[in-house]
């Protein structure tokens, strides 16, 4: 029989008797070539995840076979991706379980020259010791002679990719320690969205989700790379154009986005709020807005005090401006019959003023614009007004007055638009919008990372508004973020300025408790009504017991703001050695952060840094090999900080949720345990906490009270005592009287009965269901797939979706059909959960003297604002003004030409420090010396700042070297050559590139003039296997002053052929170009005469 | 016989390969036409098959620095920046000089093209490699694919030359040949191709073949309807010369500006040919080499009578 079998399997045997004479086919198989099974099918077991790079989400599949991760690949049940990766998340095998990873903890002695081994326990005991000591060291009781009970000398930075329950506990356990610099990547990436979106709507999040692009019948994408940064999201605008839809690019650069798109319109970098003035000029002067919306969904009808005055009544700034002092005072912009006329200037003064009159509004504190998600809860809920759009001082007026010199020629004077590719995209935008046709916006970080960020989406939302396409299907703005979890990490949120849920943190004031506190805070009307039942929920999950009716619910032993402790200024204080602690989780600010030379000589004069993460990050070798070390400006020998690695654990392995850009909850399973050293930094977060719980628990000083009173008690399983992320989610979700887990943020009560976590994730635990965890495959649910995940709020899927139906409630056309008012049964009905009060009809008019939730109209759409009402005009929340008004980036080659005489945002935050010297500006004497625009951007195949792409061979070899973008013009004008070595010099610093010369970057004419760009992608970092300058090195720190965020989209630049110098050579070149552009400390800034 | 061997028409490559009762043969459809660039299809290749990476070096082609299909490259992005003059020629200035563009920089008003396209092995029906490989190797499988069985290959490199594409080579640092096996190991669970599952945009698709042409005609009639005059499918047609690709592309303009061949023919066509001229040539020697002495032997007699 053996011989037989031995015969049959005889290859040539098999040729000669069986169906394959020839031997191409069945006769030539080997037996391992039968035997053959994919190893998605031999494995143990196939774990639901979640992809650990962008915001799209998408499904992971992850198979383990042996207790190792053999093959991760999508997830076809995802509504968002069907499927799909793309290059980054089909890397992830190689990001979890290659060479790159470290598993052992590293140790730099102060003032060592080497990486040692530590154990982890030493390790975190050594942590938590320090952590200890310098709170003690630095503790300030109060500032100014106001109570602030807190620390400014530790830090922290990090993560949008590391899961909510890891960013509750890092701000939980930080905010109990005294800690207010808390910070994460969402300072430097969508800031600026928080504050836009969330003063025109209510909440500072996209309006609507992906899939729902297929039913838009135009989308322009613009500040954004949508089929580069989110290709998988992308298949949704494929899904539209397939359908007919027309799609619109404008963007500096000719991208894989343009490639796939209608039109694609090049515009400079910086004028993207000229642009979108153009067409709310055209909107308006055509009488092209959806009108019946307007008129009731819209503050258009709303009259302003006749105070204000607008930037064209006093030459490009509006009422109010204190120039010394950088700020306006916006009493002057609210609406008439509000009471506030106070003076300009004191916070103090406004807010008293506030707290007298409940129904005014104030100067909001720094980081105040971002807080609500509104940051504008103070408007008059009943502000007169004329609904015939006529009267002079009605914000539809005030509008046009505001938008009438952004006429198409002026459009092309200052974008370089021409003229007929600007009226095409006014004809698209305007044919596809109205009841039967809606269109949608999609933007990016081409948009948020500006000084005047918040009001480039403050532009969109006022067209949007316009052309009536919020809250419809096919419509509204998807701010496309950028991390796994970032929009979790804002709403959780590891941001100095915000509670969970978007509490503001207080601010130091003499005598505030807790119901001043809200009182100053909240809204009459709307749901910001009950920020008492969300304060006092949030301050008894945190403290537990400890928080009663008699000690205001331990409201004081929240630290205190005393101004704005973004991570720029976290960076100033680290320079000026205020801060000397510091925690970086999943963030590398050597290479992702502006100004990444300040960063470093930052933790140069740190006492000790802890860094988490996969690799050996530029932001954790920067002492031993950074570019300060090869220009000598530092010396290893010298530099006396402190580090610790902690190698960190992947998503694989570790449990926990990511909320996505569609505002998803999506719950990632651990799929195998972490190797060697590695721990989640759910894991480190717990047990620090619970060492410096352990090791103050018989403390009596004062300052320790607070640590004691947090509560700090969750489960913790397995071999590596790893705590239960589903517990801290619970948490966050809260529970009432009983125990019970709650449903819904209604039933939080102000009397300390209920707990939670973050209000706005209330339901997420709902009937003690893990809702994050659902994954019905997107084949046995409609279009909107509600039971996959759960997004905030209340599993609302498209937001303020009552404004798809008119104010009788029925749809504004079959077409757009979405939720409408279901009379029989006297409810909101339709396609997703409607986003207002079920049973509230149509027509429903609040008695006088409702407050809250109770104050809501039938027709008031925006259930999270003080009027009801979307804001066309913004009259409070804003630093920069209530009406978005192009101003000059920081460093520009151009004057306006709107306002000649006031080119830049009288309020963008600049710091005037050496080595953040600014740049001359059009006509300013030196300008000349940086005369290129610069643009920053993504590449599809790497990821942020490197640490996740640029270690990984398959994404390191797609994109290996860093390059610029230069026109073929430019090239020639300089003499650079393709593939050639270019060097990039600002006033910070200098870098060096490869040389792509390209069609796609355009030459433009504005201001009568050719201007060229300069484009480059800015991943790389020295450390890696494939390494580069970091672009960063050039970019300066000049914020916006509502978002704190940096301007990096665009700047000026020299650019020059050949590889840059090295070592002193380099700051040589750079202060020889400072020179020669006759740059001092006060460049940059607004000289008045 | 020889005819349908190695070349011309091929209906059932997996039953003549003596599969009997074979699925019905698979293949890719790849239309270019909604491709993104995104190289998902590089990556999630080599993660699935286990492929080293292979090269870090900025080739200053566009964005695509993998260059071409090999031994440790079976899916492979090409980038193709192409400046499409405008239709209408420039209006003169009414000097009656005429704006041209300068030399090297699109034309003002021109429109901008980027043509991005995934290529991939064509897994022919008439497959050259497969009918060189002097060790049974390279096969037919019963989807109708052509795979190289790493056990038996022995890195003659027969296989290299044969490809009218330039599709297989040999490894380096190992010496055997390699090359897309249209994911054999997944398709015999029933699962999908690794390039196909990750596409974003599916631009690359997955199916029988037969499914995928008739989408594919629909597809190309769409898009020329919509005025994409370029638009073309390249590897759909079982009369060309290779019997038609079971991996079969829409492009938008030329062959040849993807750096496709535009006429691939199977190397071994003319094998049967060649041998039978090799053969006469043979014969003619042998019976030249006969007469030579058959000749003056019959002369001889002859003569002596």
């Amino acid at each position: 029989m053996g011989v037989r079998r031995l015969l049959r399997g005889w290859p040539a045997y098999r040729q000669l008797t069986g169906g394959d004479p020839l031997g191409r086919g069945r006769a030539a198989m080997s037996g391992r070539t039968e035997a053959l099974r994919p190893r998605t099918d031999t494995a143990d077991r196939v774990v639901a995840s979640v992809c650990p790079y962008c915001a799209v989400g998408c499904g992971q599949q992850v198979y383990v076979k042996d207790e190792r991760v053999v093959q991760i690949e999508g997830d076809p049940a995802s509504p968002v991706s069907r499927g799909r990766l793309c290059p980054k998340g089909a890397a992830t095998l190689q990001l979890t379980t290659g060479p790159a990873r470290h598993h052992e903890v590293l140790y730099r002695r102060p003032y060592g020259t080497e990486w040692e081994r530590l154990d982890l326990d030493t390790a975190m005991d050594m942590i938590a010791e320090r952590v200890i000591e310098l709170r003690r060291a630095t503790w300030e009781w109060e500032a100014d002679g106001r109570r602030v009970a807190r620390t400014l000398g530790i830090a922290s930075l990090g993560g949008a990719t590391l899961d909510n329950e890891e960013n509750y506990l890092i701000k939980k356990l930080l905010t109990g320690l005294g800690v207010v610099q808390v910070e994460n990547q969402a300072r430097v990436c969508h800031s600026s969205t928080v504050a836009g979106l969330g003063t025109s709507f209510g909440r500072g999040g996209a309006t609507t989700f992906m899939q729902d692009l297929q039913h838009a019948d135009c989308i322009v994408i613009e500040g954004s790379n949508f089929a580069e940064a989110h290709p998988v999201g992308f298949q949704w605008v494929m899904e539209a154009k397939a359908r007919g839809a027309k799609i619109i690019h404008v963007d500096p650069r000719f991208t894989r986005t343009s490639a796939l798109c209608d039109l694609h319109v090049p515009i400079r970098a910086g004028t993207d709020i000229a642009f979108l003035g153009g067409l709310i000029h055209h909107v308006l002067t055509e009488e092209k807005d959806f009108r019946e919306y307007v008129l009731a969904y819209t503050n258009a009808a709303t009259l302003v005090s006749e105070d204000f005055r607008d930037t064209e009544d006093l030459d490009g700034v509006f009422s109010g401006l204190d120039e010394a002092e950088r700020r306006y005072d916006p009493a002057s912009w609210q609406y008439e019959g509000t009471d506030v006329q106070a003076p300009a200037g004191d916070v103090e003064q406004l807010r008293d003023q506030r707290l007298r009159d409940a129904a005014s509004s104030s100067h909001p504190p720094p980081g105040h614009a971002e807080t609500h998600g509104a940051g504008g809860p103070q408007a008059h809920a009943g502000a007169p007004s004329d609904p015939t759009l006529r009267h002079p001082r009605c914000v539809y007026q005030i509008l046009k007055r505001h938008y009438a010199r952004y006429t198409p020629e002026m459009v092309e004077r200052t974008c370089g638009v021409p003229r007929e590719t600007f009226a095409e995209v006014c004809r698209a935008l305007t044919e596809n919008s109205g009841r039967e046709r809606t269109s949608a916006f999609v933007y990016a970080v081409g948009w948020t990372q500006h000084s005047t960020g918040s009001q480039y989406i403050r532009a969109a939302s006022v067209l949007q508004l316009l052309l009536g396409n919020i809250g419809r299907p096919g419509g509204g703005i998807q701010a496309l973020r950028g991390h796994a979890s970032i929009q979790g990490s804002s709403d959780i949120p590891t941001l100095f300025n915000l509670l969970p849920g978007y509490l503001p943190m207080p601010h130091a004031h003499t005598h505030e408790d807790l119901d001043t506190f809200v009182a100053a805070s909240r809204t009459d009307k709307g749901f910001w009504g009950e920020m008492r039942a969300y304060t006092v929920s949030l301050l008894k999950a945190y403290y537990g017991d400890a928080a009663t009716p008699a000690n205001d619910f331990c409201f004081g032993h929240l630290p205190r703001l005393t101004g704005s402790h973004s991570t720029y200024d976290t960076v100033l204080a680290q320079l000026d050695g205020v801060c000397k602690g510091y925690f970086l989780m999943g963030e590398n600010p050597a290479v992702g952060s502006a100004n990444t030379r300040l960063q470093r000589l930052g933790m140069a004069r740190l006492d000790w840094l802890v860094v988490r993460d996969f690799s050996l990050i530029e932001s954790a070798t920067w002492w031993q090999d950074g570019p300060e070390i090869e220009t000598g400006e530092l010396r290893t020998e010298d530099i006396g900080t402190e580090v610790f690695f902690l190698p960190a654990a992947s998503h694989t392995e570790k449990s926990g949720s990511f909320t996505n850009t569609n505002r998803w909850l999506q719950w990632h399973h651990a799929a195998v345990e972490p190797q060697g050293d590695a721990r989640s930094d759910l894991w480190f977060m717990y047990h620090l906490g619970r060492r410096i719980k352990e090791k103050l628990a018989a403390s009596t000083d004062p300052m320790d009270r607070m640590v004691q009173d947090l509560t700090w008690d969750y489960p913790v399983a397995g071999p590596l005592q790893e705590p239960v992320a589903a517990a801290v989610l619970a948490e966050i979700n809260g529970h009432g009287p009983d125990g019970a887990p709650l449903s819904t943020y209604t039933e939080l009560k102000d009397d300390g009965s209920t707990r939670c976590g973050c209000w706005i994730y209330c339901g997420v635990f709902a009937d003690g269901v893990n809702q994050a965890a659902r994954r019905t495959p997107h084949t046995e649910q409609d279009w909107v797939a509600a039971r996959w995940a759960w997004s905030w709020p209340a599993n609302r899927r498209i937001l303020y979706n009552r404004a798809s139906a008119a104010p009788d409630g029925t749809p504004w056309s079959a077409r757009k059909a979405y939720v409408w008012w279901d009379a029989d049964h006297g409810r909101w009905t339709g396609r997703d959960v409607p986003d207002f009060i079920p049973d509230r009809a149509p027509d429903h008019v609040p008695p006088p003297g409702a407050t809250g939730p109770d104050a809501l109209r039938g027709d008031d759409p925006f259930i999270m604002q003080a009027d009801g009402k979307g804001w066309l005009y913004a009259p409070s929340g804003l630093h920069d003004g209530p009406l978005p008004t192009h101003y000059e980036p920081q460093d520009s080659p151009f004057t306006s030409a709107l306002h000649p005489g006031r080119s830049r945002s009288p309020t963008r935050q600049l710091y005037v420090r050496e080595g953040n010297r600014y740049h001359p500006s059009g006509d300013e004497p030196g300008a000349g010396v940086y005369p290129y625009v610069l643009t920053t951007y993504r590449l599809t195949e790497h990821f942020t700042a490197g640490g996740m792409s640029r270690w990984s061979p398959y994404l390191a070899e797609l994109q290996p070297e860093l390059f610029c973008e230069v026109s073929p013009r430019l090239a020639a004008e300089r003499g650079l050559e393709h593939s050639g070595w270019a060097t990039i010099i600002t006033a910070r610093n200098a870098i060096e590139a490869r040389v792509a010369v390209t069609d796609r970057m355009r030459t433009l004419t504005v201001h009568g003039r050719p201007v060229h760009q300069i484009g480059l992608p800015f991943h790389w970092g020295p450390n890696g296997v494939v390494t580069g300058d970091a672009p960063n090195e050039l970019v300066a720190i000049a914020l916006d002053p509502n978002s704190h965020i940096q301007e990096d989209k665009a700047l000026t630049a020299d650019i020059r052929p050949g590889r840059r110098p090295r070592g002193p050579a380099l700051p040589r070149l750079v202060a020889d170009y400072r020179r020669r552009a006759g740059i001092t400390e006060h460049t940059g800034e607004d000289q008045r005469p | 016989m020889t005819d349908s061997l190695l070349s011309g028409p091929e209906p059932d490559p997996a039953g003549d390969a003596g599969h009997a009762g074979a699925p019905p043969r698979v293949g890719f459809f790849t239309d270019t036409s909604v491709c993104i660039g995104c190289k998902a299809c590089e990556v999630a290749c080599k993660e699935w098959n286990a492929i080293p990476e292979d090269g870090l070096s900025l080739t200053g082609m566009s964005y695509d620095n993998t260059v071409s299909l090999g031994a440790s490259t079976w899916r492979h992005v090409a980038f193709i920046e192409q400046s499409v003059p405008p239709s209408a020629p420039p209006v003169p200035a009414p000097e009656g000089r005429t704006e041209l563009p300068l030399a090297g920089e699109a034309p003002a008003g021109g429109d901008l093209r980027w043509l991005m396209s995934s290529d991939v092995c064509k897994h022919c029906t008439h497959a050259a490699c497969l009918d060189v490989c002097p060790t049974g190797s390279i096969f037919r499988t019963e989807f109708g694919t052509v795979v190289v069985q790493e056990d038996i290959c022995n890195g003659c490199g027969y296989c290299v030359p044969a490809c009218p594409y330039g599709v297989i080579d040999q490894r380096p640092s190992d010496g055997r040949a390699f090359k897309c096996t249209l994911c054999y190991d997944r398709l015999g669970a029933g699962q999908e191709p690794a390039c196909a599952k990750a596409c974003p945009t599916e631009s690359i698709q997955f199916g029988p073949l037969d499914e995928l042409r008739a989408r594919a005609a629909l597809r190309v009639g769409q898009l020329q309807a919509a005025g994409v005059a370029g638009a073309r499918l390249y590897g759909h047609d079982p009369g060309d010369g290779v019997g038609g690709d079971a991996a079969f592309f829409l492009l938008l303009d030329e062959p040849e500006v993807y750096g496709l061949p535009p006429d691939p023919v199977v190397t071994t066509r003319d094998l049967p040919a060649m041998w039978r001229h090799a053969g006469a040539a043979a014969l003619s020697l042998a019976g030249g080499l006969a007469l030579s002495f058959a000749l003056p032997a019959m002369l001889r007699r002859t003569v002596r009578r």
